[in-house]
């Protein structure tokens, strides 16, 4: 019996469109002249620019630094010079910080070793590779974005397990499932060098049984890596959540409110494992993923290898163009994806996919009355019960969302997916998450300052 | 019938005990409070509505009857009248406050082939204007414009704002609406300001506002909607009073400096700024000058009728 996550799940169509088709180095058009880069490409503080208009940048020099404790450095991933700096319209139609770059040739900083033979030995050490992480600006790959050297700086002895995501439960989505079958002995040696950064003996490759030639293909080489487990696991959504994923290759709850390293655990995706062993090993800071394009509408769904900063129209046009019944396009996968609600925009570090939907596929069903079916309680991975937290929600009822743990809520959309009468449960749920959140860390900051306030009195008596 | 005398008896004697002690208990634990709560919160409407910032009207009573200087605190539903009556109570004065009614600031229609602001994108999950603003910036190319989902009709108790269906766009009813800051709140765009009802003349309250909040630049305004404004700053250099200040690109007319003279709403270019009058006909140019109405023109609107039918 193949193991998986205890509670909740739904095992949507896959669709794995392009499972099949070799990752394709894009090379962007001649026509297109310049390119723009996002300040803000992962969770945290946006990056701030070092760079002004009219310097000249090369190919993984650093155009934006870290600006905060979370926050990731954004390297150039073209050659040129800088044309402007300033706020255009973002993915969501919001404006949103870019850096334009004038594309001229194509001209690489020296320190990156472009070599196309595998480094296998690992010379730095744990903290200078969670440096090195740091300064290449990683972040996780599999769409969440979180910068990778925060969730690796844990103390020696906390963490006893890596967990490599390699689940790729969305529909649709390839990304992952072709990275590993094609660059598996570079996603295995980053694997390595992530178990060095957290000091833990043993990994576990999570992989879902509908890649069976990925796991085959991993095992047998893990075999050459101790410590290494590949662990396959059954079809289910949403098996890449962080506390799902752990459930299911290791078997440790973790608490509502809790991180993963409460339970010893340290999880990452395999595209960031992959980007880890091309930033310690390569010395190649993060501006190259892949992303998927696919979708049934579309002429020729591709695994494109793609720089970051490339326009996802560009990206359309090479698998074919947006076909006339496309009608909705979608920025990661159809389960967590968010709709473009401006295609003229680059892609950045978490764009895993982009997906191409007909009308009658991504049409909303009529919303009908609650039934009480309990369908959503059923299948929530969280333990929650979505059709209380959508109401209260609904009905601003901030505190009893709170005690309802909706901030425990990993917004999967198993919820909306199964609910027969098509009421946009996890619409209300995130708005309720968002405004309770908010709420939670005003309180926390205040509690803050109290104490604060409350120390120089006692230091006075 | 013994018993029944005994039963009377043992009642009687049961409750005239029970009330002996209930008088001690309530004169012990008598909480006391101002009688004056009371009647302030008589003549406050009793709407609960929360627009003075307390949890009702009972609250606000409170408030009012320990404040010291109740200047600050003001009831949106009833008014200067209702505040005198209140300081007349408590024995305390009160500022004159004008009276106050939410205004929203979008006249980008998106209903109908000659909608302002064309829609860009559909939209098609749920019906909050909350929930949308969190997907994206709005279905049109202008991002700050009403979304017409109606977060503001269901916060109203007054029933005084409505999403009008021809046009897409929240509209207020001046009659119902007591500007207590509800919808202004709720709207996730911030397109609802509270202003002035302005100075009534013949019936008819007069004021002027600007209709947008358009803060991108004249070029991106411009295309996105066909009312919106553009920070051009016509209106501030024809105002006389200095009402007008145009701050990231979008033009805000100051309501206490405002004085309703209208010679901005033909100023604008873009007819963005709206008032509840005609306002006034420019000094004609001499007669000389004056273009007649070309035979073209005659033809054209005469064409133009019957599409109108």
């Amino acid at each position: 019996m193949l193991k998986t996550f205890s509670i909740g799940g739904i095992h949507p169509e896959e669709n794995k469109l392009s499972a099949g088709n070799a990752l394709k180095q894009f090379k962007l058009p001649a026509d297109i002249k310049e390119v723009k880069i996002p300040v803000a490409q992962h969770i945290g503080a946006p990056a701030q620019p070092v760079v002004a208009v009219g310097d000249d940048v090369r190919v993984g020099q650093v155009i934006a630094q870290a600006g905060g404790f979370v926050s990731a450095n954004i390297h150039a991933p073209f050659s040129g010079k800088v044309k402007k700096i300033e706020a255009t319209t973002g993915d969501d139609g919001k404006p949103a910080m870019m850096i334009t770059i004038a594309i001229e040739g194509d001209e690489w900083v020296e320190t990156i070793d472009r070599s196309a033979g595998i480094k296998r030995e690992i010379t730095l050490s744990a903290e200078e590779i969670v440096k090195k992480i740091g300064e290449m600006g990683i972040v996780g790959m599999g769409g969440a974005r979180f910068p990778a050297q925060v969730k690796l700086a844990v103390k020696p002895g906390q963490a006893q397990a890596l967990i490599i995501n390699g689940v790729e439960c969305e529909p649709y989505l390839t990304a992952d499932h072709r990275l590993m079958l094609e660059k598996s002995e570079e996603v295995l040696i980053g694997v390595k060098i992530l178990m060095k950064a957290i000091g833990v003996s043993e990994a576990f490759i999570g992989i879902e049984n509908n890649k069976k030639d990925a796991i085959d293909l991993l095992s047998k080489l893990a075999a050459g890596y101790p410590g290494i487990h590949v662990q396959p696991l059954k079809m289910k959504y949403p098996q890449g959540g962080e506390k799902q994923l752990i459930d299911a290759c290791i078997g440790r709850q973790v608490a509502s409110g809790a991180l993963p390293i409460s339970v010893g655990a340290v999880v990452q995706n395999v595209g960031t494992a992959f980007a880890v062993y091309e930033a310690v090993q390569k010395n190649k800071p993060l501006i190259e993923r892949v992303v998927c394009v696919t979708g049934k509408p579309l002429q020729n769904p591709t695994n494109f290898w793609a720089r970051i900063g490339t326009p996802v129209k560009a990206l359309i046009e090479a698998a074919g163009g947006i076909p006339e019944d496309c009608e909705k396009i979608i920025g990661g996968g159809p389960m967590m994806g968010r709709a473009f609600a401006n295609i003229d925009v680059p892609i950045h570090k978490g764009s895993s996919g982009i997906l191409l939907m007909s009308k009658e596929e991504s049409k909303r069903g009529e919303i009908a009355n609650c039934i009480r079916c309990a369908k959503c309680v059923s299948v929530c991975p969280m333990g929650l019960e979505p059709f209380l937290l959508s109401k209260v929600s609904a009905k601003s009822l901030w505190d009893m969302a709170e005690e309802n743990h909706i901030a425990d809520c990993i917004e999967c959309g198993s919820c909306s997916f199964t609910c027969p009468s098509n009421r946009p449960l996890l619409d209300y749920i995130r708005l309720g998450k968002g405004k309770v959140m908010g709420i939670m860390r005003a309180r926390a900051a205040a509690a803050k300052a109290a104490a604060e306030a409350a120390k120089p009195a006692e230091e006075k008596k | 019938m013994e018993a029944v005398f005994i039963t009377i008896a043992v009642l009687a004697v049961l409750g005239c005990v029970a009330a002996v002690i209930l008088y001690f208990v309530s004169q012990k634990f008598k909480v006391y409070e101002d009688p004056k709560i009371g009647e302030v919160e008589e003549v406050l409407p009793g709407a609960n509505c929360g627009g003075c910032g307390f949890a009702g009207c009972h609250a606000m009573a409170e408030a009012l009857a320990k404040a010291d200087d109740i200047s600050a605190l003001s009831c949106p539903v009833g008014g200067s009248a209702v505040m005198s009556q209140v300081a007349a109570i408590l024995g305390k004065s009160v500022a004159e406050s004008a009276p106050k009614l939410a205004v929203v600031r979008c006249s980008g229609c998106t209903v109908g082939e000659n909608a302002n602001r064309q829609k860009t994108l559909s939209y098609d999950g749920a019906k909050s204007c909350a929930i949308a603003s969190t997907h994206f910036a709005g279905d049109t190319a202008c991002s700050y414009g009403c979304l017409g989902l109606g977060d503001c009709v269901k916060v109203c108790q007054f029933n005084a704002i409505k999403v009008n269906p021809e046009t897409g766009l929240a509209e207020v009813d001046e009659a119902k609406c007591v500007a207590c800051g509800a919808c202004a709140k709720a709207c996730p765009k911030q397109i609802i300001e509270i202003r002035d009802k302005g100075r009534v003349v013949k019936d008819q309250a007069r004021r002027v506002w600007v209709s947008c909040v358009n803060k991108d630049k004249g070029a991106v305004a411009m295309k996105a909607c066909k009312s919106s404004c553009i920070g051009c700053g016509k209106c501030a250099k024809v105002c006389k009073f200095e009402a007008i200040t145009i701050e990231g690109n979008v033009a805000h007319i100051d309501n206490d400096k405002c004085k309703a003279c209208g010679m901005c709403i033909n100023e604008c270019p873009k007819k963005a700024i709206l008032a509840t009058f005609e306002p006034p006909v420019k000094p004609a140019p001499k007669p000389a000058e004056t273009p007649a109405p070309t035979e073209q023109k005659v033809a054209a609107a005469e064409v133009n009728k019957p599409d109108q039918q």
